[in-house]
């Protein structure tokens, strides 16, 4: 809180509160979290009202430049407006890959005449973004994709498929990393912008082990995209998906500060629902000695990482330049997610064993479908493996045997 | 790392300075192998004391400069980096704390500034058996005209040898295992009927068992009220954990260091050992342990600078998780350096026989764990 300027800052709380009071529809109070949950935006007037409103105003996108409507905010008052937000239980209805990766890079990266056709409709939350990165041979070696690419003259030739592309099915465009050269790895790769509606886009939602996903195959065979589509140089796509993926690390991480204690940032503590299932012994503990000993262990660690999470942002703030704790967060609190979610199972006893129907409650099917998806989240954005990777390579300083890297 | 102020930076930096020039690894094993008495060197803690780190958590009216304890938990993370022996953290920081808390004026100018001087060595004297359960007291306070006789005995007491002054927790009422009864005295090592025996330890640092046959102390060594002393001694052993836990946490960030050297420098089949990624794995696995550790350090560390109601159940966190990463690393240590590793020669058997005392000091590992569920209710 100490780092906002005086006067300037509390006039423009001031603004953010009065706009807040006039636009954010009482009836949407606190069902952001929700529908993030269930991954579909809720229908009805008041949320489109909102949704317009937001848009008009440019703060979905507060800290984005006027020019291409966003709602130009310095990073001290878009901070400000998060909070009197939060005071009243609105939140942001614009959001999405457009928000979170693809427009910031575009930003840096794109010419003027994209960043005038794709910036707006994304301030706007008017269509939806897919991203065209990993293939069934190129995953964690992200750089060896090969969906190809030809100069065709007056047009790019699209040949090839991508996986885990999320939301393609509803997707408008999709920002694809695609091979125009074969001769050279990281340097043979560009970016470009695909439509999905173009002729030979074929789209296969792909089911896990949890059930549905908005995950996805994509196909495209023979697309013809602009030229003006390229973003960035001939061969230059690397750095500006570098870029990218770092827009969406500091996304997926925005969890810090759980504010430490009960109820943190991964929810209820798991001793509660022990009680409820286990029981506690006349001495007032949980009655299995084992299971107490490692949810005590487990609500330990959470608490270790809720404390690194507060101090690594407070040292970042300070003048000690990105604090190191950082480089383990995703690990570290990956583990604690999937440790919590074993738990619950292992606590509900049979009753974590669900699939669906009423002999369950709703929670208890929610636990086995959080359990069975959690185990992604040391897989994507970087897993658990190619963490351990770059901790040991960037922080520690020890040699990689495959020469230098290529992250 | 916290973000510190100017003061607290330049406290930190003067100790690393100090224990890496005057103190560093080679002090400690030269120490051992002279069989020093007290187990530890009184000249380096005369120039301790010179320095102003035994008056760290001492008011300045006795002399001290009262940096709190956060401060002084950064002497010991430095102290700890080094092995360093010194009775800084059962005087300066435990038995200075227990005055502090519970002492009148006149223990406070009787006792407080021997200590801030480092003219005196003092300890606690709190547990009788192998496992550390400050509630089972069975050594007996009974009133002696107007003053005590205490009976029984005390183990692994901390520079039991060199201490001037005894913390001892003893029971003027209830049955062993009750935390109602407990009465805290502050006994001088001189005292008639009070005998002492060197316990000669894996870590080679300075304890004693001490021995007490109707101890004559007057009524004013009692430290607060008779029977009602637990709510202190809990304090007082919070603070003395939470200074432990900050020299584990340089323990460990040394044993870390100086494995991290050799994966990096030890070559075997053509190339460095540092290139073989399950070492790098458990390389990352470590560093990863040690974030996490600082934070639980630091947290307990402020907590108690700020009196906050949180203290116990960070301090047993804080324990517990410095407990458990010195313990992965100093096994680590041993067996990533390999044969060398196994040598006495080698500082890595140094740091693992330093790691279980510690760990087993103010209650461990499943000691916290069980507290900390217990303090949150389950």
């Amino acid at each position: 809180m100490a780092d906002f300027g005086g006067d300037d800052i509390e006039t423009f709380r001031a603004e953010a509160k009065a706009w807040l009071e006039a636009n954010f529809p009482p009836s949407l109070k606190g069902r952001g979290t929700m529908m993030y949950a269930e991954g579909v935006a809720p229908t009805g007037g008041d949320y489109r009202a909102w949704k317009t409103a937001m848009a008009e105003k440019g703060w979905g996108v507060a800290t984005w430049p006027r020019a291409y409507g966003g709602g130009g905010l310095t990073p001290a008052q878009a901070r400000v407006l998060q909070q009197e937000m939060g005071r009243i239980g609105a939140f942001n209805p614009i959001g999405g890959m457009g928000v979170m990766m693809f427009g910031p890079t575009l930003l840096e990266y794109g010419n003027e005449a994209q960043k005038r056709t794709h910036i707006p409709p994304i301030v706007a939350a008017d269509l939806q973004w897919c991203q065209g990165f990993s293939e069934p041979g190129a995953g964690s070696d992200l750089a060896s994709l090969q969906t190809r690419c030809e100069d065709k003259g007056d047009h790019w030739l699209v040949n090839g498929q991508k996986i885990w592309t999320s939301g393609a099915q509803y997707a408008d465009w999709c920002f694809c990393l695609v091979r125009t050269d074969t001769a050279k790895k990281h340097e043979g790769i560009s970016f470009l912008l695909i439509d999905m509606k173009s002729p030979g886009i074929e789209v296969r939602p792909i089911k896990l082990i949890s059930g549905n996903s908005p995950f996805c195959e994509t196909f495209f065979t023979d697309v013809k995209v602009p030229k003006q589509n390229l973003v960035g140089p001939l061969g230059g796509g690397w750095t500006i998906a570098k870029r990218l993926l770092q827009h969406e690390r500091s996304g997926l991480s925005g969890g810090g500060g759980g504010g430490g204690g009960r109820g943190g940032m991964f929810g209820a503590p798991i001793a509660d629902l022990a009680r409820t299932y286990i029981g506690l012994d006349e001495e007032g503990r949980l009655a299995n000695a084992d299971l107490r000993a490692r949810i005590t262990a487990h609500e330990m660690d959470s608490r270790a990482f809720q404390l690194t999470a507060i101090r690594s942002v407070v040292e970042a703030k300070s003048n000690q330049g990105p604090s190191a704790a950082t480089s383990i967060m995703k690990n570290a609190g990956t583990k604690i997610g999937q440790d919590r979610a074993e738990l619950t199972l292992e606590v509900m006893g049979t009753q974590g064993l669900g699939w669906e129907g009423d002999d369950f409650k709703a929670d208890e099917l929610a636990a086995v479908r959080a359990w069975l998806g959690g185990k992604a989240t040391t897989i994507y954005g970087g897993s658990f493996e190619i963490q351990n990777n770059i901790i040991s390579k960037r922080i520690l300083g020890l040699p990689d045997p495959l020469g230098p890297s290529t992250h | 790392m916290a973000v510190l102020t100017e003061e607290q930076s330049l406290l930190r930096d003067a100790a690393r300075t100090w224990t890496q020039e005057k103190s560093p690894v080679s002090a400690f094993r030269k120490m051992r192998d002279s069989n020093a008495p007290l187990g530890y060197d009184t000249a380096a803690f005369a120039e301790m004391a010179q320095m102003g780190w035994t008056g760290v958590i001492i008011p300045e009216a006795y002399g001290g400069s009262d940096f709190g304890y956060l401060g002084m938990g950064m002497i010991l993370e430095e102290t700890g980096r080094t092995l360093t022996a010194s009775p800084i953290l059962a005087t300066a920081l435990a038995a200075a704390s227990a005055i502090v808390l519970g002492g009148d004026e006149n223990q406070k100018q009787t006792w407080l500034t021997k200590i801030a001087s480092g003219e005196i060595v003092a300890t606690l004297a709190v547990d009788e058996g192998a496992h550390h359960a400050p509630a089972k007291i069975a050594l007996k306070a009974e009133k002696a005209g107007e003053g005590y006789a205490l009976s029984g005995a005390k183990t692994f007491v901390l520079e039991g040898m060199a201490a001037g002054l005894f913390v001892v927790s003893a029971r003027t009422s209830g049955e062993s295992g009750a935390t109602d009864g407990v009465s805290l005295f502050l006994v001088p090592a001189d005292a008639k009927g009070l005998s002492r025996k060197a316990l000669k330890l894996a870590d080679s640092r300075g304890a004693a068992s001490l021995s007490f046959e109707r101890v004559e102390v007057g009524a004013d060594a009692l430290l607060g009220e008779a029977g009602k002393g637990w709510e202190l001694l809990e304090k007082i052993l919070d603070r003395a954990r939470a200074g432990l836990a900050a020299e584990m946490l340089g323990a460990s960030a040394q044993a870390f260091d100086t494995t991290l050297d050799y994966l990096k420098t030890r070559v075997q089949f053509g190339q460095v050992i540092g290139a073989f990624q399950a070492l790098q794995h458990r390389a990352a696995k470590m560093f990863t342990d040690l974030e996490l550790t600082r934070s639980c350090v630091e947290a307990a560390l402020s907590a108690i600078d700020n009196d906050s109601p949180d203290v116990p159940e960070l301090v047993s966190l804080a324990k517990a998780k410095a407990g458990d990463t010195l313990h992965l690393i100093s096994n680590e240590m041993v067996q990533m350096h390999g044969g060398i590793g196994m040598t006495d020669a080698h500082d890595a058997g140094l740091y693992l026989k330093r790691a279980r005392a510690a760990e087993a000091t103010f209650g461990g590992q499943a000691y916290h764990r069980d507290r900390y569920a217990t303090l949150q209710g389950y």
